[in-house]
Parts: C-alpha cells; structure tokens; sequence
C-alpha cells in the first residue's frame, strides 16, 4: 500500500536541511548571487554532498551511496524548494545520478556519490519523460553538436550527452564549451552545450531509456520541490499578512484574503498527498509512471498559483527586486516547464487509464 | 490490548457462531455489535473493544470476505456519523445502552433537528424554544427546517433555546427528540431534483423528559460542535478506490461511448480525473494519519474538495452526454429513504451535488473555519458576542 507519510528519519533528515539551509542561505544573498557569475552556491553545495553526503540519496551504499530512496529525496527537494536553493541537487543527484543508474556506470556514481563530481544530462530542461530528445552527431569517436537548455551546466564536471548513434556518453566538462543562457530562473540556470569534436569516451549505454528513467524520476520529485515552494509562498504570505495592517486592521482578517488562503491551503494539502505518493511509487517502482503523471499533471499549478497569490497579496512589497518572492515565482513558472508541462503529464495520463482523446 | 490477530479471532468466532447464509440479516447485525466488532473502538458492551480505530479495517474486510451483511451507512449516515459520536461523548450511561445498539444495525434512522428558517450557518442564533415544566419535562415550540431523513427518522438530535437572557452560545440545550411524539410533525420539502429528501419539521409543545436531554443546560452548544466536526470528517475518512468516487461513471461513459467525445470535452476531464485521482490520494493520506495517532488538519479541507469535485464532474457529463443530458430521469416527486449522491442519472447527480456545498457547513464557512483554525487568521468582528439573544436584531 502506499505511504503517504513521512517517516521519523524522514523528519529527522529534513530537520537537517532545514536547519542547515536557515543558517546558510538568505534570500539577500541568493539574490546577489544571481547577479554574479557564479549563480550557484559552491559552498553550501558542499556542505550537502560532502558533509551530510546527500548526493549519494539514491546509489547504493557499494558505490559509496546512501542506499536510501526517492521518499529521502523528495524530502531533501522540500526543503531545498522551500529555499530555492541554488544547487545542482535535482539535475545532478536525482535525474543524472537515475541515468547513471540505468546505464549500470559504477564508477561515476561513486564519484557523483562522493560529491567529487557534479554531472548534467544534456536533454533540455523542458523534456518530458517519454518525449524525442535531440542528440548530437558521433563520427569517429568524436562527438559534434549543440545542445540547449541544459540546466545546471554550468556547475557540471560531467555531461552525459545522447549521441545519434543511441548511446548515452559521459564527456568532460574541459571538453565542451558550456555557454550561460539568459534564464528566467536565475536559481536554477540554463545553458548551451557545444561539442565541437569532443572525444566520447565510453558508451554508458542506451540513451533512450536512460533519459526516460531519468526524466521520469526528475518530474516525479519535482512535485516535491514545487510543494516546498508552494508551502513557503503560503505561509510567509499568510504570516505577512497577520502583520500587515491597513483599514485600522490586520488584512489576514478580510475574509476575502481568508478564504483566498484557506484555498489555497487546500491545494498545498492535495498537492502533499500527490507528490508523497509519486516519490513512493518511485521509490517501490510501482504504479511510477501514472503516480508520477499524476503528481505532475497537478502540482505545478499549485506552485504557480500559490507564488502568485504571494506576489499579489504582498502587493507593491511583493513587487521588488529585494523581497524573495520572486525567486520562488520565477522557479515555480520554470517549473511548470521543467520535465515536462501539465498538459504533456495530462496526456500520459489519459493514455495510462485509458481515457482517449477523440 | 486487542490487536489484528484477536480482532481476526473474534471474527470468525462470530461468523462461525452466526453464519450469513442461515442468519438473518437484522440478527446478524445484532450479534456483531455484541461481539465488539461494530466499531472497534468503541467501548466494550457498546458495540466495540476499546481497539484502536484503524483496526476497523480488518473486521470489515474479514466480514465483507464472508458475505456478512452490513447496515447500510448511507440510510443511518447521521445517526453513525453524528448522533453516535456525540451520545458517545455526552450521553449517560442509560443513554449509551439505550441508543447506540438500535442506531448502529439500523433498527431507529435518526435526523439532525439543528437548521431553522433563520439560523442556518449562524446556527447559535436558533430559536426553538425548550422551557422546562416544574423541574420535570421540557415543552418544545419551534420549526426546523432542510432536516434530511425527518420522514424516516425514529430519534432526533435537537438543539433549542433555553435560556433567552444570556448571549446566543450560552443559552442552548441539547436534547434526542422522539420523532413519534404528538407535536412532532414533518411535511416534506420538495427540492430541485424533485423529490423530497429533506423536511420542515413543526414542533408544537412536543414533550421531552429530562433523561432525554444530552449534556447540561445552556452547554448545548459545545455538544452540538462534537455533532458538527464529526459531521465535517465523516465525509473524509472515507476510502475509495481509484474512481471510486463521481469521476467513476463518467470516466466509464467516456471509454464506453466515443462518440460523445470532443477535445474541450477530454482536456477538462483529464483536470478533474487528476484532480479527483489527487482528492482520493488525500483521503487516504488523512485515514493513514489517523491510524498512526498523528491526526492532521486536513480533515476541515476534504468536505471542501469533494464539493467542488462532485459539482465540476457531475456538470461535465451533462454536458458529455449532449442530447441525452437535455433529458432528466424522473421528476416525480417522492421520499427516497436514503441520500445518494452518486446515484440515478447524470442530470440528477448534477443537481444533487449542488448541496454537496451547503449542507453540513457551506463552503463559505468552511473556508472561514480552515483560515482561523488551521492558518490562524483573524477571526470575524463579531458585534453580537456580548449580547442577549433576545436583544439581537432579527
Ligand atoms: C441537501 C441538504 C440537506 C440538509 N440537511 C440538514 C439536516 O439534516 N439537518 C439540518 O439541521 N440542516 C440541514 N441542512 C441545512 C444546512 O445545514 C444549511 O442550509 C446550511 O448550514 C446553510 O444555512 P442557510 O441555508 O440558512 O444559509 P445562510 O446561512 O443563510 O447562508 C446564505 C449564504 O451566505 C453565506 N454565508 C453565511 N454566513 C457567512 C459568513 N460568515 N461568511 C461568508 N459567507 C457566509 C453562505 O455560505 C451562503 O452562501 C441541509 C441542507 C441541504 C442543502
């Protein structure tokens, strides 16, 4: 049966990241970094990977992982959604770490495990599990091609790049010119991959199914990171607004702002639910695939309306450049797209429970 | 302390002891409360054990395995569901054993006396009168009003004033009404779906004994909350399978029927399958939550979901249905003996459901009830809390 509870170690492990990441990150400074050129936070990247060993969630403990599950993961992705946290977790210790799984690659997930290395699969943020991908061209063990809207290439050491050949390859960043594009999440950056005859090295693997589980396990667990996301816009609005006052009253007390709230309480209690039972079902790999369109088909409209609602309701506040909330609306929007839109997750349902289009 | 394997023990000694194919259905009842097993929690010689709640399942799943009988919830939901709770909570011992064992196999239907033309959702306002006769039974004066199951209702759980001099909250008293009594009369209400589910219910200087009275004087109104937050979870506990719920039929007329299909048709059921897929995943979320100890406030929101749910699919498939949902099953107007919301055809299923946001609470209140107890907003100004019921405007 499915749980859709959290565990004691669970809560023990978000009480970690939780603690860790109110000491590290402020919104100042994630604000400041984006306007850098270094748009991730190295540092606290470290503290994570290496100190509380969190990249190694998902491999085995052989590979010098942790040998948990998505349910830890999905937890970690709370917080880290809470914070918008500008770290490579989702893109390199879910969907690349998942890619590597499936390709059997031992030695690169013990390195990703150890967090000596920080790997990207090349297939554009916005690929939905299941969709054609592009792939650049192999001609003599040398690999050419652009790839584009590879998020968090720029912090990687390694790419994981699908050749026309059908394999998946494991190139070194040193060997590639990874150039930032303009992103609208600047939390989460997005970049252009060029090969320009980079040697391939070993072939992973069939890329097809690799990216497929990959980009199965990053939308999956990204419900849990738009839960985090939608949490925090819901209660930071929610205490701003027992504060604020206007009218001679506190606007928490319009019964207008109220039940626009409760509202919206409900959806991030319906969102919990969802996105429990999509890392659960990955996590026992049962039910993966409709639990997981299922989750996506929902959450990010949750994620969108609540970052929405916080903008607004924190009105000409919620506007500046200063204020955090548009950090989380701006991953929440971003997020709408990443592995795949509701529409595109709506489909797959409708394919998995057999409701067809016309 | 009873655990599954005593639960499992006690089970099949009673359907070896009464066998559903030679039992009556009415005797059969009866010996699983005196068993234990009707709800498990409860306490011993009440119907249960004093286990704890989660371990219902396994009585019922051992039981329906068997073909054993069952008391039909959805024709005593309130008595189950609300008046249960609330003699469990409140009730003398006398009470308990009078009541519980009759309303639990379905023997007495009971109705919820609380609406009144002018005291719907601000419900403290109400003015049926109880005045008590020398120290001995109270006479009851007033008119309720929207009472399901009144037509069929045995016992009824009533709320009246008896005390006008106080503020509205203070001066209520809870009372189980004798639906036969002289006084009590009931004439049908005739609703948009054309039968008569629900009643007004004239009480003309009804008598009630003290004995019959549930909590102390002027503390009705804490007793009537118990009434009224268990109304609100029985809808959430609840466990379905996938499309267990409204989604059900017309996910089965979608696949059935090609024809009626179109593309603006598909995308708004695909949301609302989701959505639904989503509420249900909620439930159980608070059923799990329940049964390991650490209730949640998600409870106050499933009442909330599962409106708006029931309304939006429910609409869809009138429309799905195209020429046929131009066409309406039966508008005769009749009593029906139990509340079913997922019955009959889509166009009354649309129309039924539009209650689901009324009664028990509207939506409205609802919202106001998750925004001050679950997210701490301010409540309402409330301009009539220090004053005498009898002094409010009206
Ligand atoms: C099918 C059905 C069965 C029922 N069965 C029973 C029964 O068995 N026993 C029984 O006692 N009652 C029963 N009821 C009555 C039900 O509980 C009431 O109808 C309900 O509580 C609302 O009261 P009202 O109809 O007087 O609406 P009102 O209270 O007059 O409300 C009118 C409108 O104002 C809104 N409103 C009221 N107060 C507020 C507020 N503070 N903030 C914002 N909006 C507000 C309401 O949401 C509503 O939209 C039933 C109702 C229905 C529809």
């Amino acid at each position: 049966m499915t749980d859709l509870l959290y565990s004691e170690e669970e809560e023990a492990l978000r009480s970690a990241v939780r603690d860790l990441l109110t000491d590290r990150l402020d919104p100042a400074g994630v604000i400041a970094r984006t306007e850098s050129d270094a748009p991730h936070d190295v540092a606290l990247w470290k503290t994570l990977t290496g100190d509380m060993g969190l990249a190694g969630l998902l491999i085995p403990e052989e590979l010098d992982g942790q040998g948990a599950t998505h349910r830890e993961a999905a937890v970690v992705l709370e917080e880290l959604g809470r914070a918008v946290a500008p770290v490579p977790y989702l893109t390199s210790a879910v969907v690349a770490t998942e890619a590597l799984l499936a390709c059997g690659a031992d030695d690169l997930l013990a390195r990703l495990a150890s967090a000596t290395t920080v790997a990207a699969l090349a297939v554009g943020l916005h690929t939905a599990p299941g969709a054609d991908f592009p792939a650049v061209r192999l001609e003599n063990g040398l690999l050419s091609g652009e790839l584009t809207g590879i998020a968090d290439a720029v912090a990687a050491d390694l790419l994981l790049v699908p050749a026309d050949d059908g394999g998946l390859y494991a190139v070194d960043a040193s060997a590639v010119t990874v150039t930032p594009q303009v992103s609208f999440d600047l939390t989460r950056p997005l970049a252009t991959v060029t090969l320009a005859g980079a040697p391939a090295g070993v072939r992973l693997g069939d890329a097809g199914p690799a990216v497929r589980r990959a980009l199965r396990a990053g939308a999956g667990l990204l419900a849990s990171e738009q839960l985090g996301l939608a949490e925090w816009a819901l209660t930071e609005t929610v205490r701003y607004l027992k504060e604020r006052k206007q009218f001679n009253r506190s606007v928490g007390g319009f019964q207008a702002l109220k039940h626009r709230l409760a509202q919206l309480w409900l959806e991030v209690v319906n969102l919990r639910a969802a996105a429990r039972a999509a890392a659960d079902a990955l996590a026992n790999g049962e039910d993966a695939d409709l639990a997981t369109a299922v989750a996506q088909a929902y959450a990010a409209g949750v994620a969108v309306r609540a970052a929405e609602e916080a903008l607004q309701l924190h009105a000409g506040l919620g506007m500046t450049w200063e204020h955090p909330v548009h950090l989380c609306l701006k991953r929440a929007k971003a997020d709408s797209i990443a592995y795949g839109t509701a529409g595109a997750h709506r489909a797959a349902v409708a394919e998995l429970v057999d409701l067809r289009a016309p | 302390m009873t655990d599954t394997a005593e639960l499992q023990r006690r089970t099949a000694q009673l359907l070896a002891d009464h066998p559903p194919a030679t039992t009556g259905r009415l005797d059969f009842l009866k010996a699983r409360f005196d068993a234990g097993l009707a709800w498990v929690h409860y306490p011993e010689g009440l119907g249960g054990l004093g286990a704890p709640r989660s371990l219902q399942a396994v009585v019922d799943a051992e039981l329906e395995a068997a073909g054993a009988p069952d008391n039909d919830p959805r024709r005593i939901g309130i008595g189950l569901g609300m008046a249960a709770p609330t003699i469990l909570k409140y009730g003398t011992d006398e009470q308990k054993q009078r009541f519980l064992r009759p309303l639990w196999t379905g023997e007495e239907v009971w109705c919820q006396l609380f609406s009144e033309p002018g005291a719907g959702s601000d419900l403290a306002a109400l003015g049926t009168r109880a005045v008590r006769e020398d120290g001995g039974d109270w006479i009851v004066n007033g008119q309720k009003v929207w009472t399901s199951s009144a037509h069929v209702a045995r016992w009824a759980i009533l709320i009246a004033r008896t005390d006008p001099d106080v503020p509205k909250h203070a001066g209520i008293t809870y009372f189980l009404c004798d639906m036969t009594d002289p006084g009590v009369e009931v004439r049908p209400l005739r609703q948009i779906t054309g039968e008569a589910e629900f009643n007004e219910v004239f009480l003309t200087g009804v008598r009630i004994p003290d004995t019959r009275r549930l909590g102390e004087v002027g503390a009705g109104w804490r007793v009537a909350l118990t009434t009224l937050n268990n109304e609100r979870v029985a809808i959430g506990g609840m466990r379905l399978p996938r499309e267990g719920g409204m989604i059900g039929p017309v996910a089965r007329t979608w696949r059935e029927r090609p024809e009626l299909r179109t593309h603006d048709l598909h995308q708004r059921l695909l949301k609302l399958w989701v959505e639904a897929e989503v509420a249900r995943l909620t439930g159980e979320r608070l059923r799990q939550q329940l049964a390991s100890g650490q209730p949640g406030p998600e409870g106050a929101g499933m009442k909330l979901a599962f409106a708006r749910l029931n309304q939006e699919i429910s609409g869809l498939e009138v429309e799905l249905r195209g020429e046929e949902g131009l066409l309406y099953d039966d508008w005769t107007m009749r009593r029906p003996e139990l509340v079913d919301f997922t019955g009959r055809d889509a166009g009354y299923r649309y129309l039924r459901s539009k209650g689901n946001s009324i009664e028990g609470g509207t939506s409205e209140v609802l919202l106001n009830i998750v925004a001050e107890r679950v997210l701490g907003l301010p409540s309402e100004p409330r301009t009539d809390k220090d004053v005498a019921w009898k002094d409010l405007a009206r």
